[in-house]
Parts: structure tokens; sequence; C-alpha cells
């Protein structure tokens, strides 16, 4: 359904830890595998083992670069997928319905049996977060694991996203955004998660947290010597030394 | 209008069946959960009850669907029918390549065991396949261990009885100070990615030194962007200033070291080893009387300043060598690249971590001499490394000077520093030693690899010459625990130190990316002798996949995959043990095979009982193992300790105990894996600690207690220094004298990596990384991994890049003593400015891994290892030594220096080698 | 963004048939009989034809009848129900005039209303997206109006409203070229911004997410030589708007007249509609470090 539906007080989404995210790509291959079998059709590759290989995933990883004005340039790993906007440009150009706004949660979905592959929510998009299966023609998209944070076929740790589950450094945070006093609330609040291209009025549910700043431990003094071992002679200093024991 | 959607099942099934078992795409060997639908793998997520990766998968792992679904999967075994390298094949079955194997190896097991060579790669079943090898008899026989991080494993049993990754972790729980030397990924990945997880979550400082500030540099609080090869000096540098401070742990080294040893300083065939009692006990001086005391009387307090008979302490030794201002931060800031600033800001940050707030647990425990202390006191400061220090030629002295530091601020086994994992702690002197007795139809005299204590270990003939084909344990590498693989084409080809008739290799990509010198070893592979013959006359070959070293093969026996076949994680192995519990796991198949494919184990049980191997047979010759999984249940290295400590006897016994037959079925019903939890008193200060030495050996890690103490002098090394200075009547040759005199130094030194000799013509370091999303070469028959490293540019450092005039598209020409790449290029800000890098194994060949010929992977994707020689050029007198470290014989891969300009684009990366016939068919063009 | 023929072929084509229809409806060209059936014919085949490329863009085009559904909210179903409306509208219209008769022209001014919606509503498929700052911009809806209404007059063979909007077509085309290259940074997105890491300092893209391409990468990153895109602007705004401009002017608009201006002016719009695509840039580039032309290009035409 193309009109959003009222905010919901529940919102659903990601909270991403770039101090935290190294770039090992396990997220995004969790995320293909699961939903290569999960909801809606497979995730197809065109090409796979061929000169130009193409396939559809739901969440890339980046590696930027960043020179601050002092110190030198650090290495930013940047996990990129649907983050279940509020103001979803993406479902409200979409001329089927196909795209829809989930009322109780806030997730952001495409009903693959109504979609035409027209591309446009593609399009509308600011995030490249949807692709549009190569073999299907239907618009794929993070369906946040829908089918995962529900799934009492499901051990209850185990409703949560594929790409949170097998995160190894635990970068990914998944939870309610409408609680103020969820966890990933909270580290939004303590850390300053930010949203992504802000100026495009998507109002996205994800956050991203920022890389903590670097460089030297501002609280630690440079080590006085014990004794000036080129005076006193090491038979001096060995004696101080040992007198601590 | 009220909101309609559609209604959804957020329900689903997930699969029919969830089989539990191990993953293989690394050594990290994380426990998996595959989801079967109607009989096929459909899903892998990680389990979250595994000790290894608490339900977390990396990417390979996360796509191991992929390894099993790959078009490049071997179909059946293969005889070769072209020449060698030509890639023809014709498919034939198992008993015509087990006999023609046989017919190989039977005559040489009665006549020359040593010409069959059998080396393997990142296996997981070395104690397997040398027992293998020694029931056959040849003294041919290692891991890849030797080409790639040897210097690691041996600095840290040498100098503290384990070393990082599978010997032990930081204790990611209480560590306040993390700092990671020459990591890019490793093989504890995903305890790593879980650790540093841990450290952020708590705020905990992380610190990076690595010319590359990429993945877990790239998340560090700071970076070290530190010289490529000077990371022995710059913590030497370290060392000094905390020296020179008195921020050293006295109380830690006087009593868990050898700091208070005795280094004898008279003449002769002693001196520089340290003082012993008749009973060869070490002594000390106990500050309570004065005199001296064996290290470990009950309660001796060793005096760490003390003279006894003109004998100084190893402290003072070391403290004298260490404050000695050649390794003060001024002067060795040029050499490392970080400022002498720097260096002291790192030694403060060390020192505030490690001492102005200790961790303390209340937990009381008894050390080795008897003395009860009411609480343990850590250093928090825990430090990890790899091969970024180890693969360098001065590897293994810088590895040990990390471990020097880490002893003196007191942090190795204690709260928020760095713990051994089981089987570790175990000093050297209780590993076996290297043995190379040979004689056809017997087997060998003892295991093959092992920890020298001195020159009597050493592998070498009456005559003096090597006894291994690889030459290791002669004076060339007399340390060389692992064996050195990647001399074993080269000096087989050259018939140095002889000549072999039979290569076997196991899952090793030895024409490829595990070779330097890549397209040398393709050329030895396939060169003849004078009447026409190969100079390697045969070669047997185990792999999965159509891998380029398929095509130099003459028998290819094609390994099942990880999810069709048994393995064994063994404690008498490389097991998956954690610093709070022992752990071993198996494989299982959770499918079977849908082709004439067999685990190669079992392959080998098979041959061991058509070749009548002791151990695999009984006196009357018949079977005793019908194939690995029986092997694995039923073999006893000792009386009642065998492969699996899990449920053996009647299924309650954990170590030690009869065979159980039901002990796999065990295994899957836990999910295919047994744990063994350290008790708390146990958990810390394990080399000392009676409660630990006790657990130890109920579980069967050894058969009585051993406590021992750190070696900061190792009096092996001393050994062979005493007899390069003409001691003793091993004596290295003439060529070899002063360089094992300079390099065996029982403290840890740092000298220029062998590679500087390349000269000012060489002005820059060229290195690799792992990608953390790729294996070596067989990620890129994956189909969603190579999508993301599909092919590798060479990254360069914005000085080199502004003064080539690079710009975003460009190709480069590189060059190395030894040979040329052109490749393409990409800029990178945070990386040192002397370095340029690239990811390993991305490059193809073509032809390989049923890919397109036009794949990317192989016409832009490139390999390093053609600049890097196996030998170093030649040296003044002729001679070409191995590429490798002179203790252990490690490749220096890291070693390499090259010069690079601009080069016009070629048509693809170059060399640019034929395409190789593929041993399967093409793969289909889509997927699903 | 990816200049997929389809999607030329069908703005470019149902443009110039609405805007044809446009002016038949309201009895520009007051033609009967065969002239009738030739005009009114043209139009519809412009205007079938061009819907009809569009749907090969599609995934699934056996579902495209439920692009009708989200007219509330979606601009590419209000571009099917005015399309239709229009179509179906102008039925009786065309037939009268085929027949030789005439219909009150209130039945043509809703059709020709309808047609005018269609042009605006595909128009609006594109001026709405923020993530092309192109193209979201007054610019779009004028450009698209300015084409369709140009392609009408001279398909009907009116000179003097053919010259002025060739003219104004002229001017919007290079307005929207001039104002089109400084849209995306005035926008603000910059990869500071798409990441947040701009807090930090300036990032650059080190490494791409995949080494392979995608269907982002293919859709929405096209990136044009800044000499190429000169060039064609001038091809663009002289053909659509300066030769069908002179030859409107200065020559009779006999049949084979029109046909060359039409022509010319079709070929003109191809250009412009190929570089619509190829020169809007769509803000996921900045993920990929790929800003295309317009991060170095001044403008040209
Ligand atoms: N994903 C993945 N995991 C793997 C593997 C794989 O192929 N892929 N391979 C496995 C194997 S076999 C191994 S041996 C391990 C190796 O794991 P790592 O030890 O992480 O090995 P490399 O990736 O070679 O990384 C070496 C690192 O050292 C840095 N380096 C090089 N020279 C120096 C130096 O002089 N000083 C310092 N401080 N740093 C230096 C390099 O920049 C690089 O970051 O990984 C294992 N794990
Ligand atoms: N330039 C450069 N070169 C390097 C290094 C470097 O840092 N830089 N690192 C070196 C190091 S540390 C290492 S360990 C080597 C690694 O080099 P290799 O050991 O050659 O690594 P792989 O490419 O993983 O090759 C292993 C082979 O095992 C096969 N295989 C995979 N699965 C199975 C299986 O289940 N059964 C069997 N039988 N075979 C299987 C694969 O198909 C492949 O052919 O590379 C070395 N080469
Ligand atoms: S990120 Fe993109 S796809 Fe997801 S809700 Fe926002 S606009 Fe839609
Ligand atoms: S591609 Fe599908 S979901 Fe997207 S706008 Fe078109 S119909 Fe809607
Ligand atoms: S939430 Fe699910 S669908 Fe979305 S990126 Fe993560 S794994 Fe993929
Ligand atoms: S799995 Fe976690 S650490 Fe790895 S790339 Fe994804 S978010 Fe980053
Ligand atoms: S780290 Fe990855 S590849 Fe290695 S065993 Fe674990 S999941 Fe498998
Ligand atoms: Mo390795």
């Amino acid at each position: 359904m193309t009109a959003l539906p009222p905010p919901s007080a529940r919102k659903l989404g990601l909270v991403i830890d770039l101090d935290t995210c190294v770039g090992c790509q396990a997220c995004v291959t969790a995320c293909k595998g699961w939903n290569d079998q999960g909801y809606g059709v497979p995730l197809s590759d065109q090409n796979a083992w061929g000169s130009e290989p193409s396939g559809t995933f739901l969440n890339r990883v980046h590696a930027y670069e960043v020179q601050p004005d002092t110190g030198p340039a650090q290495v930013v790993n940047f996990p990129r997928s649907c983050l279940h906007c509020e103001n979803a440009p993406c479902v409200t150009v979409c001329p089927t319905g196909a795209s829809y706004k989930r009322a109780e949660d806030g997730i952001v979905l495409v009903n693959e049996d109504a979609c035409i592959g027209c591309g446009l929510c593609a399009w509308a998009c600011p995030y490249g977060a949807r692709e549009l299966d190569g073999a299907a023609g239907v618009m794929k998209k993070c369906t946040l694991c829908v089918d995962r944070i529900y799934n009492e076929n499901l051990p209850e740790a185990d409703r949560v996203p594929a790409c949170v589950r097998t995160c190894p450094t635990g970068a990914r945070h998944f939870g309610d955004l409408g609680d103020s006093e969820s966890a990933v609330s909270r580290l939004v609040a303590e850390r300053g998660g930010y949203d992504l291209m802000p100026e495009l009025g998507t109002s996205p549910v994800n956050k991203y947290l920022p890389p903590r700043a670097k460089g030297a431990d501002e609280r630690v003094d440079i080590l006085a010597p014990l004794l000036d071992v080129k005076a006193s002679g090491f038979a001096g200093w060995l004696d101080r030394l040992l007198e601590k024991i | 209008m009220t909101y309609r959607q559609p209604k959804l099942d957020t329900s689903p099934k997930v699969s029919d069946e969830v089989r539990k078992t191990t993953c293989y795409m690394c050594a990290c060997r994380c426990g998996i959960n595959v989801h079967l639908k109607s009989g096929k793998v459909s899903y892998i997520e990680g389990n979250r009850d595994h000790p290894v990766n608490r339900g977390v998968l990396c990417a390979k792992g996360a796509s191991g669907i992929m390894q099993v679904t790959a078009p490049s999967r071997l179909r059946a075994p293969l005889k070769r029918v072209g020449p060698r390298g030509s890639g023809a094949f014709e498919e034939i079955g198992w008993d015509e390549a087990l006999e023609l194997a046989v017919s190989w190896l039977k005559p040489l097991r009665e006549t020359a065991p040593e010409k069959l060579a059998f080396f393997t790669g990142r296996d997981q079943s070395q104690s397997f396949t040398s027992f293998w090898a020694q029931g056959f008899g040849t003294p041919n026989y290692a891991a890849h261990g030797g080409f790639c991080s040897v210097n690691m494993a041996a600095a840290g049993i040498y100098t503290m009885g384990g070393a990082f990754w599978e010997f032990g972790q930081p204790d990611w729980d209480r560590a306040k100070l993390f700092i990671l030397f020459g990591v890019a990924e490793d093989h504890d990945s995903n305890p790593i990615k879980i650790g540093i997880g841990k450290l952020k979550a708590r705020g905990a400082r992380v610190i990076g030194v690595n010319p590359v500030r990429t993945g877990y540099n790239g998340v560090a609080d700071d970076w070290y962007g530190v010289t490529p090869g000077t990371d022995g000096l710059l913590i030497l540098s370290v060392i000094h200033e905390l020296l020179k401070a008195g921020r050293v742990d006295l109380d830690y080294l006087a009593r868990f070291t050898n700091a208070p040893c005795l280094v004898d300083e008279a003449e002769g065939p002693g001196r520089g080893l340290l003082l012993r009692d008749k009973d060869g006990k070490l002594l000390v001086i106990d500050k309570a009387t004065g005199k001296p005391a064996p290290f470990d009387r009950t309660g001796v307090r060793p005096d760490l300043g003390a003279t006894h008979k003109g004998a100084r302490t190893v402290f003072q030794h070391l403290a004298e060598r260490y404050l000695s201002e050649e390794y003060a931060p001024e002067a060795v800031a040029g050499r490392t690249g970080i400022p002498a600033e720097r260096i002291r800001g790192l030694a403060a940050e060390i020192a505030h971590a490690a001492f102005d707030a200790p961790v303390v647990l209340d937990r009381a425990w008894t050390d080795f001499r008897g003395d009860v202390h009411r609480q343990m006191t850590g250093r928090p400061v825990a430090f990890h490394a790899m091969r970024g220090i180890s693969a360098h030629s001065n590897g293994f002295q810088t590895c040990r000077a990390l471990h020097l530091l880490q002893i003196l601020i007191g942090s190795v086994e204690t709260p928020g520093g760095f713990r051994f994992k089981p089987p570790y702690p175990k000093p050297p002197e209780a590993h076996p030693r290297p043995h190379s007795g040979f004689n056809p139809c017997r087997p060998l005299n003892g295991p093959h690899l092992g920890f020298v204590q001195g020159p009597g270990d050493l592998a070498l003939k009456a005559d003096g010459s090597p006894a291994r084909i690889d030459k290791a344990f002669t004076w060339e590498n007399p340390m060389s625990a692992h064996g050195l693989m990647h001399m074993v084409i080269p000096n087989a080809h050259a018939g140095d130190p002889y000549r072999i008739d039979t290569l076997l290799l196991y899952m090793a990509n030895m024409s490829w990316n595990s070779s330097m010198n890549t397209a040398a070893v393709m050329e030895m592979l396939t060169d003849k002798d004078e009447t026409g013959a190969y100079k390697i006359p045969h070669i047997i070959y185990s792999d999965a996949y159509a891998s380029e070293m398929v095509a130099y093969a003459d028998l290819i026996l094609p390994d099942a995959t990880y999810l069709e076949r048994h393995d064994c994680i063994s404690l008498l192995d490389r097991p998956i043990c954690e610093a709070e519990a022992a752990a071993d796991a198996i494989r299982w198949p959770v499918v079977e095979p849908d082709r004439e494919v067999r685990g190669f184990q079992s392959v080998l049980v098979d041959l061991a009982n058509r070749l009548g191997l002791p151990g695999f047979v009984d006196e009357e010759g018949r079977a005793k193992y019908r194939d690995y999984a029986d092997y694995m249940v039923n073999h006893e290295r000792r009386p009642d300790v065998g492969p699996l400590m899990g449920w053996r006897g009647n299924g309650d016994q954990t170590g030690r105990g009869a065979p159980n037959p039901d002990q796999l079925q065990r295994y899957i019903d836990n999910g295919g894996f047994a744990t063994a939890h350290i008790p708390d008193e146990a958990q810390f200060f394990k080399p000392w600690n009676r409660a630990y030495q006790d657990w130890a050996v109920s579980l069967g890690l050894y058969d009585q207690p051993q406590p021992y103490i750190f070696s900061l002098w190792s009096e092996p090394m001393q050994r062979f220094r005493l007899a390069a200075e003409g001691h003793g009547e091993r004596q290295p040759p003439e060529h070899l004298r002063e360089r094992v005199a300079r390099t065996m130094d029982p403290l840890p030194i740092w000298y220029e990596p062998f590679g500087e000799a390349a000269g000012a013509a060489y002005p820059v370091h060229a290195l690799t990384q792992r990608p953390m999303a790729m294996y070596h070469s067989w990620g890129s028959q994956n189909a969603w991994l190579r999508q993301i490293h599909g092919h590798n540019p060479l990254y360069v450092p914005t000085k080199i890049w502004t003064e080539k005039g690079f710009a975003d598209g460009d190709w480069a020409r590189v060059t190395s003593p030894s040979g040329e790449i052109v490749v393409p290029v990409a800029h990178m800000a945070a990386l040192n400015e002397n370095t340029i890098w690239t990811w390993n194994a991305i490059g193809k060949r073509k032809g390989a891994w049923a890919l397109d010929p036009a794949a990317p992977e192989s016409t832009k994707g490139f390999l390093l290892n053609h600049l890097i020689s196996e030998l170093l050029p030649e040296n003044g007198d002729g001679m070409r030594w191995s590429n490798s470290d002179p203790v252990t014989g490690q490749a220096a891969w890291f070693d390499l220096r090259v010069r690079i300009e601009k080069a016009d684009p070629p048509g693809e990366a170059q060399p640019a080698f034929g395409a190789i016939a593929s041993p399967v068919p093409p793969a289909r063009r889509n997927r699903p | 963004m990816h200049p997929a023929p389809s999607v030329i072929i069908f703005t470019v084509l149902s443009g110039a048939g609405f805007g044809l229809l446009f002016f038949l409806a309201l009895g520009a060209a007051p033609v009967f009989g065969l002239a009738a059936l030739l005009l009114w014919g043209t139009g519809y085949a412009l205007a079938v034809i061009g819907l009809l490329a569009s749907t090969f863009h599609l995934g699934n085009p056996q579902r495209a009848l439920r692009a009708f559904t989200q007219w509330r909210t979606s601009w590419l179903s209000r571009e099917g129900w005015a399309s239709v409306g229009a179509l179906l509208l102008l039925v009786p219209v065309a037939l009268a005039a085929i027949a030789g008769g005439a219909l009150p022209p209130v039945f043509g001014l809703v059709g020709a209303a309808f047609c005018l919606a269609t042009v605006a509503a595909t128009s609006m498929i594109y001026a709405q997206l923020k993530t092309v700052p192109r193209w979201n911009y007054w610019t779009t809806p004028a450009l698209f109006l300015a084409f369709a209404a140009t392609a009408g007059a001279i398909l009907t063979g009116r000179n003097l409203p053919a010259a002025i909007l060739s003219a104004a077509l002229g001017v919007v085309l290079v307005l929207s070229f001039r104002l089109g290259d400084g849209r995306f940074a005035r926008r603000g997105a910059s990869l500071g911004t798409a990441t947040g890491l701009g807090r930090l300092g300036a990032p650059r893209v080190l490494a791409p997410a995949h080494t392979s391409s995608n269907y982002l990468m293919k859709e929405m990153i096209h990136v044009v030589g800044r000499k190429h895109s000169r060039r064609l602007r001038w091809i663009a705004v002289i053909f659509a708007s300066v030769l069908p401009l002179l030859i409107m002017l200065f020559v009779p608009p006999v049949p084979p007249v029109v046909a060359v201006a039409a022509l010319l002016h079709l070929a003109g719009a191809f250009v412009a509609r190929w570089l619509f695509f190829a020169e809007a840039e769509h803000v996921v580039g900045l993920y990929y470090g790929q800003r295309g032309p317009e991060g170095g290009t001044a403008g040209g035409g």
C-alpha cells in the first residue's frame, strides 16, 4: 500500500556502530544466505562464475578513508542497507502498492507478488537500499528479517536479523527505536547516533554510531625515568629499581 | 480509510532439520548449524553454544553453501593424460587410483622411504597425517607451518611455552589496553572479532601497529604505521623506556621467569648457559639466605640482582642490554618510522594500563613452590600478533621481543593479559624433538617435527648433510619446528640434498598462491631430466576443487567437502580450546557426496591398509581401522588417550578412558564438540598453578605436572651459538658460522631483514594482507564472495601516488630483484608512506576454479608472489640462502622490496599465463 | 542515471504523442477524413508505442495493470490513469473528425486536459525524486511540457505557435542544462552527509563494497564525459529547438516540411532525453564515489 501508515509507536531498526565494524562482510553473506531461501524469491546471481558477475544483495559494506585536520587518515567501514525510513519515499512512489511500510512496526517491505519491477522505488531511495532481482524482476530489499524476528519456529534468542546474529564484533544492534528506553535508543543517545543524508527528509529509523575520537591517550603522561642511567650508572639504576620489590 | 497491508506469515518453517558440525573455510573452526530442506543444504548459521564462535560466522562461513555447490568441485579421481601442467586428465575409478598410488609408494617404502615427501597444507589433521608418514617411514613430512607462521609458534614456545592464536588469547573480558601487531585477520578470526567487539563495548583501548590501517587497525583507537620489518626495534625501544622508568613487574619476573637465573660467564663450552645444581635444576640466589638454591624449592625468593661467582642474573644482562642508548626512542625513530615521542607515548600507555589500575580477582591459588596467593593480580595489557611480525627474516627474534615485553610487564597468564589455551602452556622440553631416522620397511624412529634443544637434535645425516628434503633442522634454520614447505619443490627439483620419487601433497596450492616465485615453481614441476622423465617423477595431490595445482599432478585424489566427511579437531593436534576450557570437535557427513569423492583421511587409511603401514595394521597385517571415523574413535596414542577427549570409556569419562563406540554419536548429539572446563582457581598463572597442572594431568594433556619458568634467556639458542663459536662436535659449516652466532642470540635482538639487501634500487616495501571475506585461493569459486573481491588493486600511499603522478584507473609496473608485474593501482592515505600492499591470493590462473577465462580474477587480479623469490640474491660467498628466517626457516614473505612506476595499461595484469584445461565442466551461467 | 532506451523511447514518443493529441483535441488542426485519420493516428501511435516501450523497462510487465491502483500517491500510477483517460476520452473526438464531423468543444477540452495531465504526470515521476537533484526542480515539468507542446505544434503544422514553442523549448532546455549543473551540490548531499563521516574530515572511497557491478551501479550510476556532453547539448538544442524554429518561421507548413521539422525535433528530443538521464546523478553514486559529470561539468549548451 503506497500511502504511508500513521507513524507507528514501534519503530524496529538497526543501529550500526562504525567504531566497531571491521568490514568483515559477514553480515553481507549471512543476509544473502538467509534471504536466498527466506522471504520472497531467491537472491539470484547473474554470470555467477563468469567475467562480469552481478547479483542481488540486501546489504553491502563499503570502506571509506577520512582525512581529519590533524593526525593520520582513518579507515571507516560502512555497512549499508535499508534504513526503514519513517518518511519512506520508496513507498509513496510505488505505482502498484507492492512497496509498503508496516503499520505495526514500521518495517518497509515489498510484496513481490504485486511488484511490476518498474524500479521507481529504487530511484526514490537515497541509500541504494533496493536492488531489482536480475532473475525474478522484482524489487528486493532488506526485510529487517521479518521472517526471523517474529518466527516462532526459531528459539527466542535467534529472533533477530541474520546480519545481527552473525556480526562477529557486535557492531549491529537491532531493536525498537520508538522506545526511548530500549537498549538501541540508549546507545543512540549515549554515542550520538545520527541519520544518513538528513537533508533529504526521509527520517531513517536506522541510526549510525560515529567512530570514537582517535589518537594518543590524552590521560597518560610520558614515563619519567627512574634514574638517569647515564649519570648514575647501571648499578645505581639496579639498586633503585630493586628497592621497589 | 484504514491502512491495508498484505497478510504475512512471520513464522515460516525454517528447515526440515538442523545438523551441527564444524566450519572449514579457515582454521578458526567455528561451530555451524547446517539447515537441510529436502535433504539439501539450505542455510548455514553459527552455533550459539559453540565455544569458538558463540553463534557468529564470518563471511566465508556464512556462505559455506557455495563451497558445496561450487562448479569447480572435482568429481572423481583423475589420471593425467596430457603433459604435466596442461590440465588434461581422465576420470578413473577409486580402485584404479588407489592401486596406481600403491604401485608408486610400495617400492619406495621397501627400498627408500625418504623418496616419498608428504606435505600438507592447512589441513586440520596433522597428528593423523604425521602418524601416517611416520608409519610409512619417510622423514619428509610437514604441514604448512614453515611458510606460514612458525616464527610466532616457535618463539612463543621457546620463550613461554605457547604463543598467540591456537596457543592462547587475550583476556578479552578484562584487558584495558589491547595492542595488535601485524594482524589483518588471522586464524582466530571470529574470536578476535568477538574480542574486539567486547573491548569496544567496554570502551577499552585498542592500538594497532601495522603499516596498513585497514580492518582491525581501522577500528583501533590509535595507529602506529610502522616501517615493515622494524617492529623488533620498536618493541625493544619500548622495553628500554619501561626499564628506564622501572615500570616492570619485578615480583613476577623473580617468581615465574628465568630472570633471576645465573648466566655462566666462564669461558668454555658452558659460557652463556645458566647455572644448575647437580640434579640439573636451574639455580637462583635465594634472597632469604643469600645462597644459591634450585629455582623451584619451597620458600625460595629468587633475587633478581644477585651475582654469584662472577655470574650475574639474566635480569641484569637483559637490563644492561636494553638500557643501552642504541634502543633509545631517538635512536630507532628513523628506522621504524615512528617519532620518538610516539614511542614514549606507547611505553607510557602500556605502563599506565599495566600498573596504575591492575585487575585483581579474589581467587586464591597455590604456585609450584607451594606459595599460596590470596588473589590473582593481573596486568590488563593484552597483545596479539601474527604474520606481520613473523613473516620476516628477523621474525623469530621479533616475536621473542614481543613476548619479552609481555613478560616484563607481567601480563602473561594474569588477569587482563594473555592467557594460554590447553594443551598449552607446554614448554619446549615437553615437546618431542625432531626425528629423521629412516630405514626401508620400518617406521620413522619418532615424530618428524619437534623442538630442538641444541645442535645434537638437528636432522643431519652422519655426513652432516640434511636428512630432510626441506633441510629443516639444519644449520640454515636450526629451530624449524614446522618444516619448510616452501623449499620442498625447489629442493626436490634441484636434487639438493637428494632426489625424491613421489611428492604427495594435500590441500596446498603449490603451483600458485602458496609458492614463492610461482612461475619458476611451475617450471620446476614440469621440468624433465636428460632421459625425458620428470625431475619429480610422481606427484599425487588431494584437492576438493579444480585449483591451479591440480594441473601439475599425475594423480588426483578428490576430497569430499567439509559437510560430507569426518574430521577430527583433536587435542593431540590443533584443538579449539579456550582459555577457560579444553575443547575439541568433529566434522561428520551432514550430507552425502553426490559424486565419486572420498574424504582424504579415509583414503589415507585405505592406502595405509593396502601398504600395511605399522600403526594401521596389526601383526597379521589386518586393518585396524575401516576408515577415518573408525580411527577417530579407536586409535589410542597412549593408553586411554585418543584423538577425541569427550565421552570416552562408557561415555562418562573426559580426556582419559577406553575407546567408546558411541563416541561420535555423543559428539553429534552435543553439537559436534566437547568441552572440559578449567576450575576457577586454575584459570590463570597456569604454568605455575598447581591446580591447573593437576587438572591437565587428569585430562590427559600430560602424564605428570610439569611447571616451568619462562625463558627470557634462551639456552637452546645459546647452545647453537656456542657451536658457532667453536664448541662441541657438531658445528655449523664455515659459511654459516657467523650468521648462526649472530642470529642465535639468547636474548631478543633486532637485525635488518635480509630483504633489505635488495638495496636502494628497490626502495619500497610490498606486502599482502588477508581479506576477511576470502580464504586464500578458494574463495573465488564462491559466487557471492567473488562479487566482493573479484580483483585486487595495488594500494599506493599518498607520497608515492603523487610522486609518480598516479591517477585513478592507472596501472603500475612493480619490479623486485627477482621479477616484475604490471597491475592496477589505487590510492590509500592511511598507509605507511613507503609501503604498497594488495590482497592476498585473489589473482587466479586462467582455466582454474571453473571460472570463465576472462574472469576479473585472471585479467585484473594478480599475485605478489611473482616478485618473491624462495632464494635470496647471491651472497658474497656465491651461496644463495633461502628467503627465510635463519632461526626457524619461516618464509620471509614480507621482506619484499620493490620499485614502482607508472605503466601503460596492458590488456591484462602481467605476467599472464596461458589457460589450463579445466578438469571439470564449465560452470552454468546463473545462480540459482 | 542509466539512459535506458526503453525509457527514452517511452518519454519522447509518448510526450510527442500526447502533445499532438493535445493540439488535435483543441482543434488546432481542423482536419477531417483521411488527413484526420493520419494525424490522430500518428498521435495515438506515438502515445501507445511510447507507453508500450515503457513496459520493456518492467521486470514483470504481465502485472502492469496493478500500476493503476495507487493513483492517490504515485505519479506513475497517475500517469497511467491520465494516459488511459486521455486515450479513451479522445476516441469519440478522433472518430468524429475522421467521420468528418465534430463534437462539442468541451469533449476536446477535457481530453486535452488529460493529455496535459499525462505529460505532467510523466514529468513528475522524475521531478519528484529528491534523490536526483537535477530532476528534482521546476525545469523537469517545464521541459517535458515544452517538448510535448513543441512536438504537438509542429506536427499540427501551426507555424507561429510552433515557432514560439520551439523558441521557448530552447530557452527551457538551456536553462535546464545550466541550472541543472549546480543542482546536486546545492542540494547539499555529499559523501560526508551520505555516510555522516563529514564530521571527521573529508571522506573518500577506499574500496568499493564489491568489485563486481550491481543493479544500483548499472541503473543509477552513469558517467558521461564532459566534452561528450557539451557536444550533445549543442546538438539537442539545435535539433530540438533551433532548426524547427527556423523552418517554422521561414517555410510554409506543407506536410513534407512538417515531417522534416518533426523528425529534426524528435532527433533533438532523443538526444536531449538521453542527456536528461545520462547527466542526472543519483545520490547513491556518492556511496560509490562516482559523481559522474556534474561534479566537474560547469555546463555547456
Ligand atoms: N579470511 C581469511 N582468514 C585467514 C586466512 C585467509 O586467507 N583469509 N588465512 C589464514 C592463514 S593461513 C594465516 S597464516 C593467517 C594470517 O593472518 P595474518 O597474520 O593476519 O596475516 P596477513 O593477512 O598476511 O596479515 C599480515 C599483516 O601484517 C602486516 N604487516 C606486514 N609486515 C609488517 C611488519 O613488518 N610489521 C607490522 N606490524 N605489520 C606488518 C600487514 O599489513 C598485514 O596487516 O590468517 C588465517 N586466516
Ligand atoms: N604473497 C603471499 N603469498 C602467501 C602468503 C602471503 O601472505 N603472501 N601467505 C602464505 C601462507 S601463510 C599460507 S598458509 C599459504 C596458503 O596457501 P595454500 O595452502 O595453497 O592455500 P589455499 O589457496 O587455500 O590452497 C589450499 C588448497 O586446498 C584446497 N582445498 C580446499 N578445501 C579442501 C578440502 O576440503 N580438501 C582438500 N583436499 N583440499 C581442499 C583448495 O582447493 C586449494 O587448492 O599461502 C602463502 N602464500
Ligand atoms: S532506506 Fe530506501 S528503501 Fe529503505 S525505507 Fe528508506 S527510502 Fe525506502
Ligand atoms: S519496482 Fe515494484 S516495489 Fe518498486 S516501485 Fe515498482 S512496483 Fe513498486
Ligand atoms: S535485517 Fe535481514 S534482510 Fe536486512 S540486512 Fe540484515 S539480514 Fe539482510
Ligand atoms: S558483520 Fe559486523 S563487523 Fe562485519 S562488516 Fe558487518 S557490521 Fe561490520
Ligand atoms: S572464521 Fe569463518 S571460515 Fe573460519 S571457521 Fe569460522 S566461520 Fe568458518
Ligand atoms: Mo598461513
